[in-house]
């Protein structure tokens, strides 16, 4: 069975696990896994990426007068400041 | 009015010789949500005075002949629909407090043909369940028999429509989650053809298998409301430009029956076999289809489901709306939120979604499911190039009671006949097919059609000679 670090999983989701659903996931994922391992037997060529699916942009074209939504986006954000969405810190400045 | 057998085909007449009101119709229905949703639950909110509101509009509408098929008929929304400024919360708590920017395309369709919106229904988290189990808000139960689940997700929708709470509803589809609780509670549910209809304004779980879709008594009802909410709109740039396909008449179904005998129980595929046997006296020629790839379906799926979910469900971070925990740092306030707002089932799938496609394993599981997934579809393509549909039971089995499957590989396993149409992009319909017993009572049982891409009017013809018989 393959060999899962879920802790290390849920780091890179951005999710706390708390320690109890971590053993529970960790015998979880490994069988969910283990099932979805049999399309091994299929006789797809896993180089291929081609399924004829594609990602589909809109024209960037038309854009609407400036402004019309702030307030409306805005209002369902937790935090702002003005017309700017509020958020902790991201880089942090080295302290010497 | 007798609400259990009304139709929309119905009401719409009663409407329009002035039979009775939308008001009265809307109230027929609010008095039986009130009565009855107590036990079932298939409602997260009742918006009474905002229907009553619409319903008069419509009666306005009807009183000076601006009429459409839809104007004045009551209609339940799945909750990962949006409504401008009411709440949808795709039963999380993550979006408890959520209000709708904005109108989703198929409400503004709705709404220009005035509809009148009962409620918001129930279902599974973010659309992740297959029995209305997972929702953070409790419960949906199956109005034909109460220690049963409605299946999922859009179990809400479901029960409402099956219970008489809802003349018809709107539901999202990636795996089944129109058509199994159609089939678990008794209804007709239909999952268009991939890019039929517009899903701005639909909370995306994995976008390139989502559809919205009617959950309806009759098949005409579902044509009815497909023809309202379909169409090419520029802000789902993977909406098709319009295209009708007429019904070709030619009557050959494909039967891809080595497909069934895995896990199929005996008497659902009785019920399958019978209204199988009807199609054949009314004319149909029946074929045994070989489809090899569909016993890789439900393996596929959950592996793209879960990828394409764990990239969709990043935008709930608790920063631009929704949930937010104040933490010390922006990472924490991420994992923290995350970890508040989302319930078992989606964390799960998050962090599967994140496995398959992190480095080093990403060929093995995403890429090779990608591929097998094309292999699915030209199965399929290639016997419809000899039937005119393929058809199957919805489901393996009758609703099953609560509880009964907490092994999340026992629930997977539902889906193993609706997850094929979802990884090809086809239209399927699932339409009422009897009932089998268990523990004394009569559940219903859903037969499948699944038609060529585009081909929606084949499902509906073939549809109603499926439903005719009772």
């Amino acid at each position: 069975m393959t060999d899962v670090d879920v802790a290390a999983l849920a780091k890179l989701a951005r999710l706390e696990v708390s320690k109890e659903e971590l053993a529970t996931l960790e015998k979880e994922i490994p069988s969910i896994l283990a099932f979805v391992e049999t399309i091994q037997k299929a006789a797809g060529e896993s180089e291929h990426e081609g399924d004829g699916l594609r990602n589909v942009m809109r024209a960037d074209e038309n854009p609407h007068e400036s402004g019309v939504y702030t307030e409306t986006l805005l209002s369902a954000a937790p935090e702002r400041e003005g017309d700017r969405i509020a958020v902790k810190q991201v880089i942090s400045r080295r302290k010497s | 009015m007798n609400l259990e057998s009304l139709t929309i085909a119905e009401a719409r007449r009663a409407l329009d010789s002035k039979e009775y009101s939308a008001l009265e119709l809307t109230n027929a229905y609010l008095d039986a949500i009130a009565k009855k949703d107590g036990d079932i639950h298939a409602y997260l909110e009742v918006w009474e005075k905002e229907a009553r509101t619409e319903a008069k509009a419509a009666d306005e509408a009807i009183a000076r002949n601006d009429i459409q098929p839809l104007t004045g008929i009551p209609l339940a929304m799945k909750d990962n629909i949006l409504i401008e400024g009411r709440t949808a919360s795709a039963a999380s708590k993550i979006l408890e407090n959520y209000r709708a920017s904005y109108d989703a395309t198929v409400t503004t369709k709705l709404k220009a043909q005035k509809v009148v919106f009962l409620g918001r229904t129930n279902m599974d988290e973010f659309a992740m369940g297959s029995s209305t189990e997972t929702s953070a808000y409790g419960v949906t139960k199956n109005p034909h028999d109460t220690r049963r689940v409605p299946g999922g997700s859009s179990g809400g929708s479901a029960a409402a429509v099956s219970g008489t709470m809802a003349l018809a509803a709107l539901g999202s589809d990636t795996g089944g989650s129109i058509r199994q609780p159609a089939s678990l509670t008794g209804i007709v549910g239909m999952k268009p053809t991939y890019g039929a209809v517009s899903r701005f304004g639909l909370m995306a779980l994995a976008s390139s298998l989502d559809q919205i879709g009617p959950l309806t008594k009759t098949v005409e009802d579902a044509r009815i409301v497909f023809e309202a909410i379909r169409g090419h709109d520029p802000k789902d740039s993977t909406s098709l430009p319009d295209v009708t396909a007429n019904d070709t008449k030619s009557r050959t179904l494909g039967v891809p029956w080595a497909f069934l005998a895995e896990g199929s129980e005996p008497d659902v595929l009785q019920r399958f076999e019978t209204t199988l046997q009807h199609l054949k006296d009314k004319g149909y020629k029946i074929r045994d289809v070989l489809l090899p790839n569909l016993a890789f379906s439900l393996a596929v799926y959950y592996i793209i489901q879960p990828a394409e979910a764990s990239t969709n469900l990043a935008r709930y971070d608790g920063i631009r709306y929704g949930l937010s925990v104040r933490a010390d740092s922006i990472g924490e306030v991420y994992s923290k939120t995350r970890a508040l707002g989302f319930g078992r089932e989606v964390r799960r799938r998050i962090l599967i979604g994140t496995f398959v496609l992190s480095s080093g394993y990403a060929d093995a599981y995403y890429r090779k499911a990608r591929a097998v997934r094309e292999l699915i579809r030209t199965d399929f393509e290639r016997e419809f190039e000899s039937v005119d549909a393929v058809v199957m039971p919805t489901t393996p089995s009758p609703a099953f009671t609560f509880g009964a499957k907490s092994d999340p590989l026992a629930m997977y396993a539902e889906d193993i006949f609706a997850t094929p149409a979802n990884l090809a992009g086809v239209p399927a319909i699932s339409v009422p097919s009897g009932t089998v017993m268990r523990d004394g009572v009569a559940l219903p049982v859903g037969f499948q059609i699944i038609a060529p891409h585009g081909r929606e009017e084949t499902l509906f013809a073939i549809g109603e000679d499926a439903e005719s018989k009772s």
